[in-house]
């Protein structure tokens, strides 16, 4: 646990050098810009459209955060032949992969926090605009904590993504990781076409293919209860935990399956 | 290699600024690609494209309605079309099919006879109906599809039926009940134009909505005033045989006492005895006067 935790850690700062938290700085500029603008260019609903805005451009960033560092976790390592100087010290090559996934999912952690905290003292100050009849027919009031079930959701979605890239990025180099990371988010989004997939192929075949697939695959779309959330409509609590839970058991087979590769690599 | 360096950035930084000036200068894009495309029409096709972000694209295509609808509406360009109003809004709905503003205000746009608007009563409808089957407790869409057929189509008897299938709905308003029975005794008259108005005022969720009932407003105060000054220049021409050259001549009979302005301040124009509002008041052009039921 000591040297989970220092990789973790080591990781975590690596990625602070690598200015990843500037991204914090992007976001708050975009979040605060585009309110401006969006009260600007549009009639009304400024509310809604900004948490629209502001929940997909957490879910944005730290997509980009996840690929992007969790692409090269291991290649890196493995690129400047560090790998061979942390393998002879008492580090297993299992606490390796899972400091590496702690390490990131601590940074993704401290950046969706901070990207959250931006935005409700966004949606505070617009909710101060705005008079006191307006404010009565929204749906859920501009500072609304039901939105940190739609915040958690991305998180756990975020740490699928990191797993899926780390478990890439141990047998292949940070582009393709980075592609099949993207490939399998993108068609995680399209589960729900794959369960109905007999109702387009007269193929069985096929169609066990793809129902087989539907189970296998990550079902992003699972993880999205965005529109839900901002027009506070019910989210069970049986939803949030099933889901979430869907999310933990999918990122242990993905480190599983990190291990078993990582283990079976000749570093010689 | 530092300095020459970054003078060569700023060289062609210049560059750059400079040629977008040029562009700017020969008058942006070319014709052709002036246009404002929909690169997908199909909302089955945008709801899969979107993946977990249907919700801002929704927004993005609501915010490209609104500017679509107020750049065409604003356009001195005579062949200005609103014809991607509705695809637009048929999209933001697919996308978000709770969009309540681009369905309440939507309608709104669509039904806006020309120049205003497109004048596309139908699709109002027809986009009002799509939000009442996504959400079908919402009555504010029953009420405004009343409101389409009471106000634009001057149709009285099914803006009634409206209004009465709004305040079934569960949560409705109290005042739709009295209003569609207004509605189907008085037909289009002014008092319950006024009192739909006053209702549309006090519920508005926005700014452009407030406004545009106000402007409603002030256009029914405006043509009760009409109609009193042309009573005076009427009682006028039967006293003196022939009609009023001016204000002065009906202040000097002592049928007025000042210069009479409309609710938005501007002078009322008396032109050989026919009244009517200054061309630059922004409550032109005046609703046609409804017409009564039966």
């Amino acid at each position: 646990m000591h040297v989970v935790r220092h990789v973790a850690l080591n990781v975590f700062k690596e990625s602070v050098r690598d200015r990843v938290l500037y991204s914090l700085v992007a976001f708050a500029v975009l979040l605060i810009g585009g309110s401006y603008l969006i009260g600007e260019l549009t009639a009304g609903q400024d509310i809604k459209i900004i948490k629209d805005f502001g929940l997909a451009t957490i879910a944005t960033f730290g997509l980009l955060i996840a690929v992007f560092i969790g692409m090269g976790l291991v290649w890196k390592e493995v690129e400047r032949r560090s790998i061979y100087n942390l393998l002879t010290k008492p580090v297993r090559r299992h606490e390796f992969i899972i400091g590496k996934f702690a390490g990131l999912a601590l940074t993704l952690f401290i950046n969706v926090a901070a990207m959250t905290v931006v935005f409700y003292a966004v949606l505070a100050y617009l909710d101060t605009l705005f008079p006191e009849n307006v404010r009565a027919i929204w749906p859920a009031p501009a500072v609304d904590p039901g939105m940190l079930r739609a915040v958690a959701l991305i998180f756990v979605e975020l740490l699928v993504v990191t797993a899926i890239a780390l478990f890439f990025s141990t047998f292949s180099s940070p582009f393709f990781a980075a592609v099949l990371t993207f490939g399998l988010w993108v068609s995680g989004h399209f589960n729900a076409d794959l369960r109905n997939f007999e109702a387009v192929v007269d193929s069985p075949a096929a169609a066990y293919l793809a129902r087989g697939l539907y189970y296998v695959l990550p079902n992003f779309a699972a993880f999205d209860i965005k529109t839900q959330v901002v027009y506070a409509l019910p989210v069970p609590v049986s939803y949030l935990v099933t889901t979430a839970a869907y999310g933990v058991v999918y990122v242990a087979l993905l480190l599983t399956g990190a291990v078993v590769i990582f283990a079976r690599r000749d570093f010689k | 290699m530092k300095w020459p360096g970054l003078l060569l950035i700023l060289v062609l930084g210049a560059g750059v600024v400079g040629l977008q000036a040029v562009y700017e200068r020969q008058g942006g894009p070319l014709a052709a690609t002036e246009e404002n495309l929909l690169y997908v029409r199909s909302p089955e096709a945008i709801q899969r494209l979107a993946l977990s972000y249907s919700a801002l694209l929704a927004d993005l295509y609501w915010i490209r309605a609104v500017q679509h609808y107020g750049g065409t509406r604003l356009s001195k360009d005579p062949a200005a079309r609103y014809d991607r109003l509705y695809p637009l809004l048929d999209l933001t709905t697919s996308l978000d099919p709770r969009f309540r503003l681009a369905y309440l205000l939507g309608s709104i746009f669509l039904a806006e006879p020309p120049p205003g608007g497109p004048g596309r009563t139908d699709l109002a409808i027809a986009l009002l109906e799509k939000g009442l089957r996504a959400e079908p407790q919402q009555w504010e869409y029953a009420q405004a599809i009343g409101f389409v057929h009471y106000w634009w189509e001057k149709d009285y008897e099914d803006a009634a039926a409206w209004f009465l299938r709004a305040a079934d709905i569960p949560g409705a308003a109290e005042w739709l009940r009295p209003l569609a029975a207004t509605t189907l005794a008085q037909g289009g008259s002014r008092a319950s134009s006024r009192l739909l108005w006053q209702q549309i005022l006090s519920t508005a969720e926005n700014g452009w909505y407030r406004n545009e009932a106000q402007r409603r407003l002030r256009q029914l105060d405006a043509m009760d005033q009409l109609d009193r000054l042309r009573a005076a220049v009427d009682a006028y021409r039967k006293a003196r045989g022939s009609p009023p050259g001016d204000w002065p001549d009906l202040r000097a009979a002592g049928y007025l006492r000042g210069t009479p302005v409309d609710p938005t301040g501007a002078p009322y124009r008396l032109a050989g005895g026919i009244v009517s509002l200054d061309p630059a008041s922004s409550l032109n052009p005046l609703p046609t006067e409804p017409v009564r039921v039966r």
